[in-house]
């Protein structure tokens, strides 16, 4: 009897605390009504409600009544310069927030004139050597006006140091700057493997950037956890689901034994999701995503203030689920996406290009994906109410399905890490529980397409009219690498190359003093014109270097 | 002689680490009976010849999502044929169709796009082994 006021109390006060954390948002000035003019509510069904602990039903109170999503779309290739012109298109396109993607070479460390960089020097990203590079590719961008995210992980601290240096030249401080790095080291190993160091040195790297920016850049969020390169490397929903959010757990339990507050640097945490084409699952996948990580954060690691328990996260739809053949049919597996990741309550969204299984996306192809969001975001009406599913007897279901699955896979992390995920995720990258898993996974599915069991539109199955296609595609032109080279040669001409020897002895300094932090010593190489594998290598001399055991 | 399983170097050349595609590939060539020798990430051309003569290979499968593949794959080809080796490169991945002719008259034997059925891999390996033992030597 009792119990059963208690439930009626606190469910009337949770609607009455959503209630007034409504009233107090700030909402955007447009109808919310249908396109037939029927006013609609902001939510519907029961609580908890949205911006109410577990926050299953989204973060904030009003979703995108008060904010869309960011219009986030990845970009980069070939120069600096190239980039700096498609940042500005997206710009004046109606994009929100710039996305950098860097070739391979920057991406693992090297220089466009190491021999490891021939041949893919601005092609799948922008190169970057040192801070010129920088200047050219924010150049005419007010960096205090739009928030950036970069896309890097091994060496992730050296272009965390050169935007800052950047920003410095133009008079902004670290505090003003806004945006990700996505730093997230672990599921380098476990997937996309743009490792530098073994794991254990990578994890005192990513350590310190997170204390550097809970003392310098409150604006900055130093780690975007991210399942979306799991899931494209072939795993589950549910693996995408679990790996990320343990990942996550290792992030903290590191954080919390260097001595950091979990509520102070656990409202910077973001994550980096996939959207696939599975719809339901999708959803499904999301708001338990945001479920674990609350409770987690809050009954495990003692997280009080509420921000420290948000999964705050950016999804982009999957790469890997676009077709060669027909390629504009991806036009529609985009949509269905970008729709998914809506109605899972993502702060952030990349739309995929319908050209993307052919080559880099064409000017043309990222126009149509960047429209496609604003599609769903302005005209299906789907963000004029929070977590529009929830409540829907499947969608429960399938939450709650994700989430068992989920905490399964926590289970025995825990268990082959003695009570410790950063552990447990240390030992899964050492015996290849990660790696085997996701293999099997798209094995499995790779058979099933390959066997008719799974119907892939234009693929396997409605094939007429897969000789037609004629798109045009991007080229990069092998003059980027001269042009680069060239670049690079001067800048090392003109540089203090006795400074830059004393920064990267210092460098190498404090890499081997545990107590003391990289980042300072980092900031100051970057300054003098350091190249990302000079720091990289000052830092190797004591950390080492990676080499993944080939297993198929 | 021709009961003996091929035996097919794979490898992932350069920096780019999207390995999905090459495991699977690696699982599609062992199920159909040939012997795989997957080298892993980061290799070299240096390092795939090296494998090549010590693992006596007849035929080498590269992987390439990075753009790279206009640079890389040719250079793959001089390698070996440096080396006196007369095996063929299978060359998979993200490669345009425009790349196509470019990569043939390099010397690449045959190019795998996204979506080839497991059967086509195993055919393009098998034609591609067929046709240099044909070739003369």
């Amino acid at each position: 009897m009792s119990e059963t006021t208690t439930q009626v109390d606190s469910a009337e006060s949770d609607k009455a605390r959503w209630e007034e954390a409504c009233d107090k948002a700030a909402v955007r000035d447009i109808p919310f009504e249908t396109m037939s003019r029927v006013p609609v509510d902001s939510v519907y069904g029961d609580g908890p409600f949205p911006g109410q602990y577990p926050y299953t039903r989204g973060i904030y109170p009003t979703m995108y009544r008060s904010r869309l999503w960011t219009m986030r779309m990845f970009a980069g290739f070939g120069t600096a310069v190239d980039t700096n012109g498609r940042f500005k298109e997206i710009l004046k396109n109606g994009g929100t927030g710039l996305s950098t993607a860097f070739d391979m070479p920057t991406l693992m460390g090297r220089d466009s004139d190491s021999e490891w960089a021939f041949g893919e020097v601005g092609r799948a990203g922008v190169a970057i050597d040192t801070l010129a590079d920088m200047e050219d590719l924010f150049a005419d961008i007010d960096l205090s006006a739009v928030s950036t995210s970069m896309t890097i992980n091994g060496p992730a601290a050296i272009l965390l140091a050169m935007y800052v240096a950047v920003a410095e030249k133009n008079g902004i401080r670290p505090d003003q700057l806004s945006g990700t790095i996505q730093n997230d080291i672990l599921k380098e190993y476990q997937a996309q493997k743009e490792y530098i160091y073994p794991p254990r040195p990578s994890m005192r790297i990513v350590t310190d950037m997170v204390k550097y920016t809970t003392a310098e850049m409150p604006r900055w969020h130093p780690v975007s956890i991210s399942g979306y390169h799991i899931r494209e490397a072939g795993s589950t929903a549910a693996q995408e689901l679990a790996f990320t959010l343990a990942n996550g757990f290792a992030y903290v339990e590191a954080a919390i034994a260097a001595g950091e507050d979990v509520n102070a640097f656990g409202k910077r945490l973001s994550f980096f999701f996939n959207s696939h084409i599975d719809f339901f699952e999708e959803i499904g996948k999301l708001r338990a995503a945001r479920r674990i990580w609350a409770r987690w954060m809050k009954e495990r690691y003692g997280a009080t203030d509420e921000r420290a328990m948000l999964c705050r996260f950016h999804t982009q739809t999957a790469g890997v689920s676009l077709t060669a053949q027909q390629p504009e049919t991806n036009i529609a597996r985009v949509a269905m996406q970008a729709l998914a990741a809506a109605i899972g309550g993502t702060q952030s969204l990349h739309t995929d290009s319908y050209d993307e299984a052919l080559a880099l996306p064409s000017e043309k192809a990222a126009r149509i994906a960047l429209r496609t969001q604003q599609i769903v975001a302005h005209e299906t009406g789907v963000a004029n109410v929070a977590d529009p599913l929830g409540g829907a007897p499947y969608v429960e279901w399938m939450t709650d399905e994700m989430e068992r699955q989920a905490e399964e896979i926590f289970a025995h992390l825990l268990q082959i890490g003695n009570d410790s995920i950063l552990e447990g995720c240390f030992e899964g990258i050492d015996n290849g529980y990660f790696v085997g898993g996701i293999a099997d996974a798209a094995y499995r599915f790779e058979r099933e397409v390959n066997a008719g069991r799974r119907t892939i539109v234009g693929v396997n199955d409605f094939t007429e009219g897969n000789e037609e296609d004629e798109v045009a595609l991007l080229r990069i032109e092998n003059q980027t690498e001269q042009d680069q080279l060239q670049r690079l040669a001067a800048v090392k001409a003109q540089r203090n190359s006795e400074a830059v020897r004393n920064a990267l002895d210092e460098v190498t300094s404090v890499a081997g003093d545990s107590n003391a932090n990289v980042m300072p010593a980092i900031l100051d190489a970057v300054r003098v014109y350091a190249t990302v594998e000079e720091i990289g290598d000052a830092m190797e001399k004591v950390f080492g270097r990676y080499v993944e055991k080939a297993i198929v | 002689m021709a009961d003996e399983k091929i035996r097919v170097v794979l490898a992932k050349l350069g920096l780019d680490g999207h390995d999905r595609g090459i495991k699977i590939v690696a699982r599609i060539l062992r199920d159909a009976g040939m012997e795989v020798i997957y080298l892993g990430l980061r290799q070299t051309t240096a390092s795939i010849v090296t494998a090549v003569q010590e693992e006596d290979a007849d035929a080498v499968g590269l992987s390439m999502h990075n753009a790279g593949h206009m640079t890389l794959a040719p250079a793959m080809v001089a390698a070996l044929r440096e080396a006196d080796l007369d095996i063929p490169v299978v060359v998979g991945g993200i490669v345009p169709d425009a790349d196509r002719d470019e990569l043939d008259h390099a010397g690449v034997a045959a190019v795998l796009g996204p979506g080839a059925s497991a059967e086509e891999v195993v055919q393009a390996v098998q034609a591609a082994v067929d046709a240099s033992a044909g070739s003369g030597q």
